[in-house]
Order: structure tokens, then sequence, then C-alpha cells
């Protein structure tokens, strides 16, 4: 008996190494493939059997890939995007998630509904009517049709709520008695007490627009406002076939930042994309 | 004091008007007007819109490429969503551990899901290409002949389901993390005297009760597949032969391509009801929850 045991241990064991060397290579293996074409001459990527150690570094796969558009421009343009988004997006919800976590009001609760109905609302259902709107106002190929349409959060509003109502009442009402305003109960109590739900919130705002490709598109005609994705995605437009070493060379650029996050914060990424659709 | 009593009255009232406006203009505005315009006929550039009532909703639907359409969209939820839990349970009870290396492989799983849609799809672009990818390449080595991936009817949609899975899979496995480790242990033991973990406790205790977040999973992974837009934007555009054209593409094809916001809006209203059955699942689901939190 205690002999089976055993062995159905070292099998066991066995079966944990061969499971994690299978989903070590499922997942790792599409990143270090695309960082190795990255590195290839346009000659090595078509080598069948495929060169897995390379005795060459091609560097100049991230320089044909940065001079074949406007790379720099994009970048700004990404970051303006996503840290306009980002500052709107706080500036819209820390008011409001402090009137629903500490205030009661006729409506409260329809105006929440309403506020929590909005995260069942793709972009991608609605894109038509606010593209519409964007041309009516003029706003294609701008900042504003990037930005605007991401100012409310209700995952940003619910998240700071949830932090704004643990927060114990005793500590505003000291405030109170010392005549404080509600704008500084607002920045000077509630906003530092929920640091951490706004790293949370930030970090999800921040990569899901980072990696949006779908509104760019369809709010960008030119390349005035177009952000990184896009200009990565046009990489496969040049003349001749793909160059697979040029286009993986992009791809590490527009990868590196989100995975290079993704190793410091890891943690706190993953609490806000779990968190997000909770 | 009394005149502060009012302002306090009014003040939350200014604290949320802010997002209910933006609310109100991207959100709720855009959905009645998509469902309005779905009742016209309009191209984009001429000043009127010619109302044709029911008329792009009944050309839609007896159109055979719009049918399609709806198929494989069907066909992407269900498939992406099953297989997608499937393997998230199975790896979430493997993964379930504090050591460094489970943690790690947890991270390693995730991370698809925090990259960018432009670089999943590339990337499984080339690997999936049929004469110089990786997975032909591999395919070959085990003796099977060469698979045509995206390049063929046949196995187009299905490439584009194994990507879609790939991406999704660690999110759900984190979130099963999370529902496994709120079980109590002491359930365990009162069933299992030797604590040892089997196919029978996993059956009978675990699946029961990570239940209500699987079904929780299903329904957000089901809103995820129902956008699928990048892979197939930048994969195979919708081919060949419409193998893979999907509701969002469709849409966004109709609408910028074609010009005619009618049809696109009329299938953007088929999306909406599609959502709309999904969202009234969660929120009855959620409402089952705290029935079981207050019991």
């Amino acid at each position: 008996m205690y002999k089976k045991n055993k062995s159905v241990k070292i099998l066991l064991r066995i079966l944990n190494g061969v499971a994690m060397v299978i989903v070590g290579i499922i997942f790792c293996l599409p990143f270090v493939w695309m960082i190795l074409t990255a590195f290839k001459s346009l000659g090595d990527t078509i080598l069948i059997p495929p060169k897995w150690i390379l005795d060459e570094l091609h560097w100049e796969n991230f320089a044909a890939a940065w001079q074949s558009g406007p790379f720099l421009h994009y970048i700004w343009n990404s970051i303006v995007s996503t840290v306009g988004i980002l500052v709107l997006q706080f500036l819209v919800a820390i008011p409001a998630a402090y009137a629903y976590a500490r205030c009661s009001f006729y409506g409260k609760n329809l105006l929440f509904g309403l506020t929590m109905i909005t995260m069942m609302i793709p972009s991608q259902l609605i894109f038509l009517p606010i593209y519409l709107l964007m041309s009516q106002w003029g706003l294609l190929n701008t900042y504003g049709a990037l930005i605007l349409p991401f100012a409310g959060s209700a995952f940003t509003i619910f998240l700071l709520r949830q932090s704004f109502m643990q927060i114990p009442q005793e500590i505003v009402d000291a405030a109170r008695i010392d005549s404080a305003s509600e704008f500084q109960i607002i920045t000077k109590i509630m906003v530092p007490l929920a640091k951490s739900s706004m790293v949370t919130a930030g970090l999800f705002s921040f990569i899901s627009h980072w990696n949006d490709y779908f509104w760019p598109l369809i709010m960008t005609t030119n390349d005035t406002v177009r952000t990184l994705p896009i200009g990565i995605a046009k990489l496969r437009e040049v003349e001749g076939g793909v160059a697979w070493n040029v286009l993986m060379a992009g791809n590490v650029i527009l990868v590196i930042p989100i995975l290079i996050l993704f190793f410091v914060a890891q943690r706190q990424i993953i609490k806000a994309f779990v968190y997000s659709s909770k | 004091m009394k005149g502060g009593k009012k302002k306090r009255k009014i003040l939350p009232y200014f604290l949320v008007a802010p997002s209910i406006v933006f609310f109100l203009v991207f959100y709720i505005y855009p959905i009645l007007y998509n469902m309005y315009l779905s009742f016209f006929e309009w191209n984009l550039i001429s000043p009127t819109k010619d109302f044709v009532g029911f008329q792009n909703f009944k050309s839609l639907f007896s159109s055979d490429e719009f049918l399609e359409v709806i198929s494989n969209s069907l066909i992407y939820m269900g498939t992406v969503v099953f297989f997608t839990v499937i393997i998230a349970l199975l790896l979430a009870v493997w993964l379930n551990k504090n050591s460094f290396i489970h943690t790690m492989i947890q991270g390693l799983v995730f991370s698809p899901y925090i990259i960018s849609f432009v670089s999943v799809s590339f990337v499984w672009m080339w690997l999936m290409d049929v004469d110089y990818g990786l997975l032909n390449y591999f395919l070959g080595l085990l003796g099977f002949e060469k698979c045509q991936w995206i390049n063929h009817p046949d196995t187009a949609l299905l490439s584009i389901i194994l990507v879609g899975i790939w991406k999704l899979v660690g999110y759900d496995t984190l979130v099963i993390i999370g529902g496994l480790q709120s079980i109590p242990k002491s359930i365990y033991e009162s069933v299992a005297m030797d604590a040892r973990p089997s196919w029978k406790t996993f059956l009978q205790i675990t699946v029961p009760m990570v239940s209500p977040t699987l079904f929780f999973l299903v329904i957000v992974n089901l809103i995820t597949s129902a956008k699928v837009f990048e892979t197939i934007a930048i994969m195979t555009k919708g081919g060949p032969l419409n193998s893979t054209n999907t509701l969002v593409y469709y849409i966004y094809k109709v609408a910028f391509d074609y010009f005619e916001i009618g049809s696109a809006s009329a299938a953007g209203v088929v999306l909406f009801v599609i959502l709309a059955i999904i969202t009234f699942f969660y929120f009855k689901i959620l409402s089952n929850k705290v029935n079981y939190a207050s019991d």
C-alpha cells in the first residue's frame, strides 16, 4: 500500500513537470518567437528548419520599423490619449464616487444603476453613433475623439466608491469640525486614503487604452492622432509582401512597455484586471 | 447653518453630474440613436435619411452573408467560452498553490491577456504561416501534413478561435483561483478523511463550490468574445469566403466600406439584443449570488 502511494506520487510529480513544460511552451513560445524573429535577417526568417540560435542580432529591423512611419508621433499620440483618458477619468470619477459613497440624495440608486449598466456596453456596440457625433462636432482626427468617450469610467467610479466607503466617518467628522470644505475632504482625506484603488483603476485604464486598436481605427482617417497599435498594423502594408522580421520588431516596441509594467507591478495589474468585471 | 444644509442637498448632484453627462452622451444616447438609425436608409453623405421601417432587418435576415456572420459569431462565442472555461478550471486547480514556480506560471498564463490584440494577432499570423510558420514546422516534425490555418475556409474560424482562447484563458484561470481560495478548507476536511485531492473531491466539492464563479465567467467571456474584432481585422479580414466574418467586423465593413449606415445599425441592434440577453442572465445570476450571501 505504502509502496503504491509512493509510485503514484512519483508519477504525479512527472506529470506535473510535463504539464509545466507544455504550458510553458504554449505561453512562452509566441513571445520568444516574436523577439527572435525581430532580430533575424529577412533570409533567416524563412529558413526551414528555423534558426533558434542567432549568430548576429539584426538591430536594423527596429530601425526599419521605426523609420517606416512617424513612430515617435504615434508613441506621442498613444501617451497623450492614454494619459488624457486617465486624468479625465479621475477628474470625473472622484467627485461622483464621493457622492455615491458618502452622500444620500434622491435618485442615488437610479443614477448609480445607470452608471453600472454602462459597464456592460462595449465600445464595439456604440462606435457608429459616436463616430457620427464626432464627425458632426468636427472632432474626428483629434484627441477629443480618442479621449472624451472614455471620460466616464464606471469601473473607476465603482472602485473608488468602494474605498471611499471604507474610510471611517470619524475622520470626516473631525475634518468638518475643523471647518474643512467638501472639496478639502475629497482632496485631503478621501483621495490619499484611496491610493491603492486609484493605482488599480489607473493601471487598468492605461493598459486597456494603450493596447486599443479598435477605437483609434474608427476615429481617425489620417496620422494626426493615430496611436501606436495602428502604426504597427500599418507595418504590414510594406511593398513586396510581409517582412516578418520588421513587423515583429514593431510588435516588440508595442509589447515591451506593457511587459515591463507587468514585470514591475504584476500583483496590482492582475488585481486590476481580475477585479474589472466583477 | 441652514444655507449649508441646502448646499449639502444639491451638492451630490453637482458631484455626479459630469459622469452622468458623459454616460448619457457616450453610452445611452448612442444605443438609442443606433436603434433609430436602423429604421432608415442613409449613405453617410446624403443630407436626408429615408425611413424604411423594418426593411433593413428584413434584408439582413434574408441575406446569406449576414446569417453566416451570425452563425460564425455564435460558433466563435460558444467554442471560445466552452474551452476557455474548462481549460482555465483545470489550470486553476493545478496552479492554485503559493510556490514561486506556480505564481510564475500564473503570471505567464495571464500575460497574453494584457498584450495588445494587434501584437497577438500578428504573432499568431506568423506562427500560422503555411510555408514558414512554426506551427506547420512542428506538425511536420510530428509527421502531419501542413495545415492551411487562416488560409482555408474550413480551418480559418478555428484558428481565430484558438487565438481567442489563448488570449483569454489566463484571465479565467486567475478568476477561478480567486474563487478556489475562498472555499473554506473545512469543507474538504469534513468530506474526505484523507485530505488527498482526487477526481471525486474535484467533482463533488470543487466544481460545485466554484460554480458561481464559472457562471460569472461564462457570461463575461460571452461578452468579450461577442466583441471580437482585432484578430479578424488583422488576420483574416473576415475571409476566406466570409468564413471568419463576425458581427462587429461586419458592422464595421458595412458602415465604413459600403456606407450603408441603416444596415450597419440594424446589425448593431442584433448585437445589442445578443448582449442584452447575456446581460439579463448576468444580473439574474448576480441576484442569486446575493441570495447566497444573505442566507
